[in-house]
């Protein structure tokens, strides 16, 4: 059975007919785009007009996210910035420490069990004049219960002197980098690094971070796609043993589940070639609605935690190189089995050290097994010059940015880590586009909102939460943005045969807005209201999911 | 509950020798429980003559030794080591290769069951000068090998013996903080690597094996006499004595013990107040070409608290 969708708009991102009012739909694929007159030639179909008034554009697919976006919300938002919650509700910035504690204490106000831990996340003492969270803070929530707030980079936790005492580290003469110590002594509180955090970590129930999910987490987090226009997301970093792709597997088949899941394999705790054998084996284990066979790769740490490897000149404010979190040698053997067979990989990198390791190694890899559309896709990538994305594009590489970053932490950057130049040419859009690299940006959720709208946005104006434009150069127009967070990021993934446009012989995916991106301009692209999605011919209305 | 115990962190480049460490230690275990820690099993080449079973995340180990994965969370990992029954004498524990050892003992100084022994950095004597060089390498490598109070110059034998002394040489003036032996075939003596072999247990054997007993000397002293500390501390801070290791406990002129403790050079001698009497006595290990056991011995007779 044909149907037919009549919409105020359909933006297709097929340059032969951009726009459209009709889309024909069978088996959940899409026949054709134009008017109604063109598709009433695929004979008998009904006439769906419950898009009349809104607009659609292709399902948006986030590159970069993570699955413990659906999980973090069983916890306390204490978050600066408003955030929409899985359940389509707004929670409100904290825009105090003091506001933090009162949350926290709300939430355990409704606890019956009185040693169940009171867990926050999202914290981010850069907006409280960098005061820090002491463990007295969060004892106003509880003495009693363990009490932790994970920061919004995830890189640091804060918890209260009963999370200490449960962690062993309530005593003097600790001396550990990642353990703050007071004045008396005594740690503050807070945590930094995983080894610091993780001693503290498992007794508020947070302790396997970012790459976790069950089942609930993983349905919350597709509620938050429909929410965002999101039809496919990447959960970029998924051990992926057996019980979670059976897990995966079961839930995403679900009559109403609503996204597609690309869910990668770290390269942790294996050996390259066991690691290429449980790729090729996941990948044969695909269904449409979980993508699976694609290897993610972490080169260096963070930026804002001066993990990241740089070249010369190295930190702005002098703090000594980053920390490289693979063997420049297990690197290359990782790309030289993946070459040989045919297997994807994507490579965390921030420092743009870490970028040229990247594209040193590959050179040399592809030297040995030449590939002519590997698609090897560096992630974030937040420092890269000009010079790198000439060679991306020589070596057949993708490239997935991170302009949210730019929002949340561009200040810093500037301030403190790269300096001003740096700063202005992070997540250098503009010349991934001039140099002709397929590129895409995404979210890094949970460490930013989900939300593709809000990410083109940050890479169309470049505006950190101070306000100031970062890299005026580095702009790029709100068609190559709605193209990016489309297209752009199916191409990443080798998907964009399938997803990415509304065209003939493609899936039925659809963002359905009630706003026009093309015509709202620049400054509101962030505030276009989604009204849902289409995944796959299934409908999803955000009011009703 | 018996204390803590002790782990040997072991840093190192990839192809540094740490595999041919690791079985060389499980082979002169001398009737202690080691427990090996290894980021992944892939990596970790146990010879096959040593393991008895092997489970998902656990290979057993001749003599009551096993190795376990770490993986990506070691903290998880060491509380489930603790928790074993018997539990481990002693933890090795091999760091990945571009992981700096030194926060990986400060984590686990933060553990409550463990203490750091000591942290012992392999340096391949074919490669580490062109990796102290190597563009995205260069400072990964110095901060290794700053992090370690001893620094094995492994594969000596492959380049034989003119150059391995100019390498040794070059990399005891590169890494001064730091006590650097040459290591051929892994033949190490245990004791210099695995403290709990020095004192804890005096019934043990403390001949080295063949090849390690040529290049080591170990010397054993009974130390009735009263010390005085503060001159004894001074004295083993010195480079000149060439002590490798020292371990055990002396007397000062009011008759309280002390614990000695010597790691490359890095010196500890505390006041032992735990409740069970301990000997006197001090066991000393060091390279045959620069330790002097009659100097030490001369050495430590001056510090003998002389008159009242």
């Amino acid at each position: 059975m044909v149907t037919i969708y009549r919409a105020r708009k359909i933006i297709t991102m097929n340059p032969a007919r951009p726009v459209a009012t009709h889309v024909a739909v069978r088996d959940g694929r899409v026949l054709g785009a134009g008017s109604y007159e063109e598709l009433k030639g695929w004979g008998e179909h009904r006439l769906d007009e419950r898009f009349a008034t809104l607009v659609l554009m292709p399902g948006m697919v986030e590159g970069h996210s993570h699955l413990s976006e659906g999980v973090l919300w069983r916890h306390a938002y204490c978050g600066y910035f408003d955030r929409m919650d899985p359940d389509g509700k707004t929670w409100t910035g904290a825009r105090s420490i003091e506001e933090i504690v009162a949350r926290l204490r709300d939430a355990e106000a409704g606890m019956a069990d009185p040693q169940r831990p009171v867990a926050g996340w999202g914290l981010d003492p850069i907006y409280y004049g960098n005061r820090r969270v002491m463990r007295a803070d969060l004892d106003q929530v509880s003495t009693r219960r363990p009490v932790g707030v994970v920061h919004a980079s995830g890189h640091i936790l804060n918890v209260n002197t009963r999370g200490l005492e449960l962690a062993g580290l309530m005593r003097a003469g600790i001396n550990h980098p990642g353990v703050v110590l007071g004045a008396d002594g005594l740690p503050t509180g807070e945590l930094k690094g995983p080894e610091a955090m993780s001693l503290a970590a498992r007794h508020i129930g947070m302790d396997r971070g970012l790459l976790n999910s069950d089942e609930a987490g993983l349905r919350a987090f597709a509620r938050l796609c429909v929410r965002t226009g999101v039809t496919t997301a990447a959960d970029l970093g998924n051990m992926l043993e057996p019980q979670a792709v059976e897990m995966m597997t079961r839930v995403t088949a679900e009559e109403r589940f609503p996204a597609r899941i690309v869910a990668l394999r770290m390269a942790f705790d294996i050996e390259p070639e066991a690691l290429i054998a449980r790729a090729r084996e996941v990948s044969g284990m695909s269904t449409d609605r979980l993508r699976l066979g694609i290897i993610k790769v972490v080169v260096d740490g963070s930026i804002q935690g001066f993990s990241a490897r740089l070249l010369w000149p190295g930190y702005y404010n002098g703090a000594p190189n980053g920390l490289w979190y693979i063997a420049p040698q297990r690197l290359a053997e990782i790309f030289e089995r993946a070459l040989a067979a045919g297997i994807q990989v994507h490579m965390h990198t921030n420092g743009d050290e870490a970028t040229e390791l990247v594209l040193d190694t590959m050179e040399a890899a592809l030297r040995k097994h030449p590939s002519a559309d590997h698609r090897f896709t560096l992630q974030h990538c937040q420092l890269a010059n000009r010079a790198q994305f000439r060679r991306m594009k020589a070596l057949g590489m993708n490239v997935n940015l991170f302009p949210n970053h730019h929002f949340y932490w561009g200040d810093e950057h500037y301030a403190l880590t790269v300096g001003p130049e740096r700063a202005e040419r992070m997540n250098a859009c503009a010349s991934a586009l001039e140099a002709g690299v397929p590129f895409a940006i995404h979210s890094d959720a949970p460490v930013t909102p989900l939300g593709p709208l809000f990410t083109a946005w940050c890479a169309v104006n470049r505006r950190t939460a101070s306000g100031r434009t970062l890299g005026e150069a580095e702009k790029i127009p709100v068609g190559e943005a709605l193209r990016t967070i489309t297209l752009g990021a199916a191409h990443t993934f080798k998907l964009d045969a399938e997803i990415g446009s509304i065209e003939t012989g493609k899936r039925a995916d659809f963002a359905v807005l009630e706003d026009d991106p093309e015509h709202v301009g620049a400054e509101l692209l962030k505030d276009v209201r989604v009204w849902g999605t289409v995944l796959g011919g299934r409908v999803f209305a955000a009011a009703d999911i | 509950m018996t204390g803590r115990i002790p782990v040997t962190v072991i840093g190192g480049y990839l192809g540094a020798g740490k595999t041919t460490l690791v079985n060389h230690l499980l082979r002169h275990a001398g009737g202690l429980r080691l427990a090996v820690m290894v980021n992944d099993f892939g990596a970790m080449a146990i010879d096959a003559d040593l393991i008895e079973a092997q489970e998902e995340d656990l290979i057993s180990i001749a003599g009551g030794c096993i190795c376990c994965s770490f993986g990506s969370d070691l903290i998880e990992a060491m509380a489930k080591l603790a928790e074993r029954s018997p539990r481990p004498d002693h933890v090795l524990l091999e760091t990945s290769g571009v992981a700096l050892p030194g926060p990986v003992a400060g984590t686990v100084s933060l553990l409550p069951d463990f203490d750091v022994d000591c942290v012992a950095v392999l340096a391949d004597a074919t490669r580490i000068r062109a990796l102290v060089a190597d563009r995205y390498l260069a400072d990964t490598m110095d901060r290794q090998l700053a992090d370690a109070q001893i620094v094995l110059l492994t594969k000596t034998d492959c380049i034989g013996p003119s150059l391995a002394d100019e390498t040794l040489a070059w990399l005891s003036g590169r890494v001064p903080g730091a006590r650097c032996l040459p290591v051929s075939n892994g033949a190490v003596d245990p004791a210099v690597l695995i403290g709990a072999r020095l004192g804890y247990r005096a019934t043990l054997s403390l001949s080295a094996p063949h090849q390690a007993a040529m290049l080591y000397h170990t010397e054993s002293l009974p130390m009735v006499e009263p010390l005085d500390i503060a001159a004894l501390t001074t004295l083993l801070q010195g480079a000149d004595l060439g002590l490798l290791r020292a371990k055990g406990f002396v007397r000062n002129a009011v008759g309280q013990i002390y614990g000695v403790q010597v790691v490359g050079t890095v010196v500890r001698v505390e006041r032992h107040l735990a409740p069970r009497p301990v000997e006197p006595g001090l066991i000393a290990i060091g390279l045959r070409r620069s330790f002097d056991p009659a100097l030490f011995r001369q050495a430590l007779a001056v510090t003998r608290v002389t008159g009242d």
